[in-house]
């Protein structure tokens, strides 16, 4: 009964004009980012971050989450019209969504995308808030031992962010906390890594290296060519969108697996959207009686990978909201924007800001059917987007990030910052290096060094402090197995390599 | 210069630099004090753990082939460009101010690297300089770099 109190306060707080509004302009701005390739969830929120310190956190808050939900219903629509994910999460979309497009199905295909991010979307907002609340009681015991261990669990999630080299991962994960350390030492006043300069001693303003990192390094990438894609024409009008009753059947499994595939891949930090996504794919097409019609275009492909990857959302707001552990690059935006409100996400955040977590979870419900009403009648005209000329996108782009910036701190020390990290996301791109491990180390490095200092204090130094107490233990023993574990797969194919040799 | 042209071993090499340095600064602060760990010991061993990781991908690829051009660097010209005129920019802010700075940018972008015409660079700039003045400035009260001339 308490929980059911909980959510209708959550309503009465999502349903208020004003934030009612906010939520549109998320889920709608969202929706945008995600059909234009090149600008994804993360290198906006982290552009519009700055604008939202006049706003209240919760408004805020409702607004970003609007952006990185809806960015994953429009991820689809470039997927399906060009073969181009507009993130990547929406990768495996292309297989089937495409070829759908190319039989004259792009309205089905379309169609079926909303309608499966609708259900799943909806599943994993359920999923948050179930499993959020008694996590986060469990959690509420943790001293300063066992939030090192957190850390260092949120750390080893590199494993799972790394992409084709773990070595560069957990390099760009170094990189990320020594650009955390930079600035006044908050124990003993000592300035670290600053150069000499003044401008330093308060460290590098997060804005800055998420602006310079995620959006400026895409663009930038993106400046390399200047030829655009060829866009499939999308059909007009609600009903050429609308899926036929057997494509909806064909479906069912496809509705299910991609919500309970995408909720739990959610909740296990650094797993993320895009694996959500293959996983599913692989079930539906594993579990189908037609296996060898998935990549030639059916519904079901389309179905199972768009539902994962919107319940994925849900999932990855529990470990972010009740143990404060970014599973992503862009939940560790997010994060970095909870702690630039003054708020901090972990166990207590349920507890002491109620009316902000219950409104989140109520106005992802909103934004959900927002969502599926914005986007079956209006793809057509959402579609005309991808005509934006990249001459009058970009430069927008690099506008909005100097202004962004400049208006956190007023400083222009900072747009040269921006300039700087932006030059360096590029570098990290050419170079295959994954940023989210960078922004994973700088978002979670100051509070992994506090952790690991107030530990100590509390042992006079004493070491054995981190694996004596059951909790903090078992957390260090799971991520030492994390970043194990590729060491064990690569054996395990060497193994098997050679013993195929030898047969 | 086989080994320069290696962006894996090079970007290693930079990175183990990266890792002496925190080493050499680390070490200069307090390891540990009355009170426990100093601001030293943490970047120590993550300035260990960079260096070692740095010389871990250097020692693997010294010995690959030099990655072939076709992996995309043929637009790389076109992105230095773009930073270097986004670095013309930035230090323009100071004296012209955003909206003549934003604009000079945004026409150079349109112009001369994507080749489009005088009217259409000129309609962008102008149109996103005063798009910007506008919507921030004038709606959102957010306070954008002024020059000397006092915008």
């Amino acid at each position: 009964m308490e929980g059911f109190g909980y959510v209708m306060q959550g309503f009465a707080v999502a349903l208020t004009p004003y934030n009612l509004l906010w939520c549109f302009i998320g889920v709608f701005l969202g929706t945008m980012i995600g059909i234009l390739p090149g600008l994804g969830p993360a290198a906006t929120i982290a552009m519009l971050l700055p604008l939202t310190f006049q706003m209240n956190p919760t408004s805020a808050v409702i607004m970003l989450a609007g952006i990185y939900y809806g960015s994953k219903y429009g991820g689809s629509t470039t997927s399906i019209l060009l073969n181009v994910p507009g993130e990547s999460a929406s990768v495996v979309t292309c297989f089937d969504g495409y070829q759908m497009a190319r039989q004259g199905r792009a309205g089905a295909a379309l169609g079926i995308s909303a309608i499966a991010s609708f259900i799943a979307g909806t599943f994993g907002v359920v999923g948050l808030m179930l499993v959020a609340p008694p996590l986060a009681k469990f959690a509420l015991s943790f001293s300063s031992p066992e939030y090192f261990a957190l850390m260092c669990l949120g750390l080893a999630m590199v494993v799972l962010l790394a992409g084709k080299s773990m070595i560069k991962a957990l390099l760009a994960m170094m990189v990320g906390l020594w650009i955390a350390g930079m600035g006044t030492d908050l124990f003993t006043s000592a300035s670290r890594f600053t150069f000499g300069s003044a401008d330093l001693l308060d460290g590098i303003d997060f804005v800055v290296v998420a602006i310079g990192v995620f959006a400026l390094g895409e663009v930038l990438s993106n400046m390399e060519k200047r030829e655009s894609a060829l866009v499939l024409p999308v059909p007009k009008g609600l009903r050429n969108l609308l899926p036929t009753l057997q494509d909806l059947k064909d479906c069912r499994f496809a509705f299910l697996n991609g919500s309970l595939v995408g909720f739990v891949i959610g909740v296990l930090p650094g797993a993320g959207s895009t694996i959500a996504s293959f996983i599913s794919y692989g079930i539906e097409k594993a579990v189908s009686k037609r296996p060898e019609k998935f990549g030639h275009g059916v519904p079901e492909g389309v179905a199972a990978p768009e539902g994962a990857n919107n319940a994925e959302t849900g999932g990855a707001m529990v470990p972010l909201l009740t143990l404060g552990i970014p599973g992503s690059g862009t939940t560790a935006i997010l994060l970095a924007a909870f702690i630039l409100w003054g708020l901090r996400p972990g166990p207590l955040m349920i507890q002491d800001n109620p009316t902000l977590f219950w409104g989140l979870v109520a106005s992802m419900y909103i934004g959900n059917v927002m969502l599926l009403v914005l986007n079956l009648p209006l793809i057509p005209l959402f579609a005309q987007i991808l005509r934006l000329p990249a001459y009058v996108l970009y430069p927008f782009i690099f506008g909005i990030s100097i202004v962004g910036v400049y208006s956190v701190s007023g400083s222009l020390f900072d747009v040269w910052m921006l300039a700087i990290f932006g030059l360096l996301g590029y570098a990290m791109l050419k170079l295959e290096f994954p940023s989210a491990p960078l922004i994973l180390g700088f978002v979670l490095g100051d509070s992994m060094e506090r952790a690991l200092r107030q530990s100590l204090m509390m042992s006079q130094g004493d070491l054995t402090i981190l694996v004596s107490r059951p909790m903090s233990a078992t957390m260090l023993f799971l991520a030492v197995l994390i970043l194990l574990a590729p060491l064990f797969r690569r054996a395990n194919a060497l193994r098997v390599k050679a013993l195929a040799e030898g047969s | 210069m086989r080994l320069l042209r290696n962006g894996e071993f090079l970007s290693g090499a930079v990175l183990a630099a990266l890792g002496v340095f925190i080493i050499i600064e680390a070490r200069q602060l307090e390891y540990l004090g009355p009170d426990g760990p100093g601001p030293g010991f943490f970047p120590l061993w993550y300035g260990i753990g960079l260096l070692g990781l740095s010389v871990l991908l250097m020692a693997i690829h010294a010995r690959q082939a030099p990655v072939p051009a076709s992996r995309g660097w043929a637009g790389t010209g076109r992105t230095f460009a773009t930073w270097a005129a986004l670095a013309a920019c930035v230090a323009l802010l100071k004296v012209l101010g955003f909206i003549v700075a934003f604009a000079l940018f945004a026409f150079f972008l349109v112009r001369f690297l994507y080749r489009e015409s005088f009217g259409k660079a000129f309609a962008v700039a102008a149109g996103g300089a005063v798009g910007f003045y506008l919507l921030f400035d004038v709606a959102l009260n957010v306070t954008l770099p002024a020059g000397v001339l006092g915008f």
